[in-house]
């Protein structure tokens, strides 16, 4: 267990070192970064002086390798735009994002695993059929189109929720429904058929044979085979929830992490870009690995690997 | 007295299409070992199943009569049966690989079954568990207990399931070709131990096999299937020495018995294959590969005595069984 925990994180560092190399390349490739700072308005001189000031005059490995260096003790530099610190950029919206991504997982949790399971038990009725619509219907609706839908329902005909901001616990509940709906589909469709493969094994024909209850067989016995798939694709979609969330942050004001990345390209503020870039990867990289890990703790059999 | 398992005209069909069992009759009695023996596809694992209500989903049980210890298993609702099952009817499998819970310790799967049926500590059903291991011959229990079953093999499984169904004491093991997918040594380490656990506990083993090697080993008396009906039955000894049914003459020529097979003579084989038994048919299911059919075959086939407890179902008479080559 432990070595499997060791073999990952050395994985995970590897992978950032990779994203890492990748994140500052892409961004010099992007065009003479000295150029886009100063402005169209700017004389060859001022230019000249930005890139002094800014270190881009330096050979290509020493910037990289001075970026790496400071960034492995957390510091990230300067924002050209916003005038303040990258990391307490981030720092500042990271909670935001964090927060509405765990609002959508447990809401997406909570809606597709009793919903996939209710599916598998009432095979080919019309229960499961209803079910499955649903996850058509659900992966097929845009994101901003039921974030527009909710927030005119819910926020001005009803008037329950607010509509933008980030103020009340009430902000994230409309952003963290349309978040749940981009993860839903697949959560459900994942665990009904785990659900169904489990419940058709051999061991469940043993677990009925010992006269256990119906309860104790689906949750207990099937479900736990059921979930190691689950675990796995929740973490990914975990992942991409707090990356891909750009639209909703957009369409809901709230300003995240994946607001600010995309803030930070259009300004070509290439210091948040790399960082923002950076800390959605070591995420993604903790999410696998926790996956991992919940993983060989599901399944007995993951754990000697 | 009456039988401790009693099945009579069991019919078990799958989505109204044609029956896998077509009205099969036997009796278990207390303490003994009963085989019911086939070739694959007669129906003889579906009537374990039927038995144990455990058929697959589309799966239809009806009978005359099916009843256990006096209970009628046809009146009772799902949830008393399963307070039957895994207590005082216990069923193993024929796939020891598949038939744990990869997810859960081999202590945990064993010890629910005490806890439900007869409730008490989960600490007491390990020390239950724990001594129910070291009767079915599984060296240091308490160490398996921690174990999941990737880490035991096939024999060893079997051997768990074994003495995970002796958990509540049953009066009666269905076992479904226990040891079809294990090694030769491996299985006749189980069969012992079967008939070892039937002598000193006074179990009731309903054996399904295709095996009639294992029959003659550890059966007391034989129900012998064909196309989902119970064509012959009889005590082993019996069975063995003046088989009756032509498809029983045709099974026990297919396998080498000492000192009946003569060293230059070919076993014997049965032509054909089981026929496709479809809803409205009549007579004997066997008339097509039975060398001695006629048209008589084609109505009601009475179930005839042979003497005793020994009874098929063929229009033929009993024949008195040949002298056997000294």
């Amino acid at each position: 267990m432990l070595l499997l925990i060791a073999r990952r994180l050395g994985l995970g560092l590897l992978v950032a070192l990779t994203v890492m190399t990748l994140a500052f390349m892409l961004t010099r490739l992007s065009g003479d970064l000295a150029i886009s700072i100063a402005g169209p308005a700017a004389t060859q001189a001022d230019v000249e002086i930005i890139r002094k000031a800014y270190g881009l005059d330096r050979p290509l490995y020493v910037q990289f390798f001075s970026w790496v260096g400071r960034a492995m003790v957390g510091d990230f530099g300067q924002s050209y735009f916003f005038k303040d610190s990258v990391a307490n950029l981030i720092a500042r919206r990271l909670p935001i994002t964090l927060t509405l991504g765990l609002t959508g997982l447990s809401l997406a949790l909570i809606i597709s695993i009793p919903l996939g399971i209710l599916a598998a038990v009432r095979e080919n009725t019309w229960i499961d059929r209803g079910v499955t619509m649903f996850t058509m219907v659900g992966q097929a609706i845009p994101s901003f189109w039921l974030a527009l839908i909710l927030m005119i329902v819910l926020g001005l005909n009803l008037g329950i929720l607010p509509i933008s901001g980030t103020g009340t616990w009430q902000h994230f509940v409309m952003p963290g429904i349309v978040l749940a709906f981009t993860a839903i589909p697949a959560l459900t469709r994942l665990t009904r058929s785990g659900m169904i493969e489990a419940m058709a094994s051999d061991y469940i024909r043993t677990a009925r044979a010992k006269g256990l209850s119906r309860a104790r067989i689906i949750f207990k016995h099937a479900l736990r085979n059921a979930a190691i798939p689950v675990v796995s694709i929740a973490a990914v979609q975990l992942g991409f929830m707090l990356g891909g969330s750009i639209v909703i942050e957009t369409v809901f004001a709230l300003h995240g992490v994946g607001y600010l990345g995309w803030e930070s390209i259009a300004k070509n503020d290439f210091p948040v870009v790399q960082a923002v870039v950076l800390v959605l990867a070591s995420i993604y990289i903790g999410l696998t690995l926790l996956s991992d890990i919940l993983n060989a703790l599901l399944d007995p059999r993951l754990r000697t690997g | 007295m009456s039988a401790l398992l009693e099945v009579e005209d069991l019919v078990v069909t799958f989505g109204g299409r044609s029956a896998a069992v077509r009205g099969a009759s036997f009796r278990v009695e207390k303490g003994e070992t009963h085989c019911l023996v086939g070739e694959s596809g007669c129906g003889k694992s579906v009537t374990a199943l039927s038995i144990m209500n455990l058929l697959a989903r589309g799966g239809q049980r009806s009978a005359k009569r099916m009843s256990f210890a006096g209970t009628d298993l046809l009146s009772l609702s799902d949830r008393e049966m399963a307070r039957l099952r895994g207590n005082r009817i216990s069923m193993i499998f024929q796939e020891p690989m598949t038939s744990l819970n990869p997810a859960f310790t081999v202590g945990s799967q064993m010890a629910e079954v005490l806890t439900r049926h007869k409730g008490g500590t989960r600490a007491a059903a390990l020390e239950r568990s724990v001594e129910l291991m070291g009767r079915v011959g599984i060296t240091a229990p308490e160490m398996r207990l921690g174990q999941f079953p990737h880490q035991l093999s096939g024999g060893l499984r079997q051997r768990v399931m074994i003495a995970m169904a002796l958990m509540c004491d049953p009066q009666l093991l269905v076992a479904d070709e226990p040891t079809t997918a294990l090694d030769v040594t491996v299985q006749a380490q189980i069969l012992r131990l079967l008939a070892t656990l039937k002598r000193e506990l006074g179990l009731a083993i309903l054996l399904i096999t295709h095996d009639l090697g294992i029959v003659a080993r550890v059966a007391d008396r034989v129900s012998v299937m064909y196309a989902g009906e119970v064509v012959e039955r009889a005590p082993t000894a019996e069975l063995f020495r003046s088989p009756q049914h032509p498809y029983t003459r045709g099974l026990l020529s297919c396998v080498p018995v000492p000192g009946r097979v003569q060293r230059d003579r070919p076993l014997g084989s049965i032509p054909g294959v089981v026929p496709a038994i479809g809803p409205g048919f009549a007579g004997c299911a066997f008339r097509s590969r039975c060398s001695q059919a006629d048209a008589t075959c084609e109505h009601e086939i009475p179930r005839r005595q042979a003497g005793g407890t020994h009874d098929y179902l063929c229009r033929l008479a009993p024949q008195v069984s040949e002298p056997q080559p000294a």
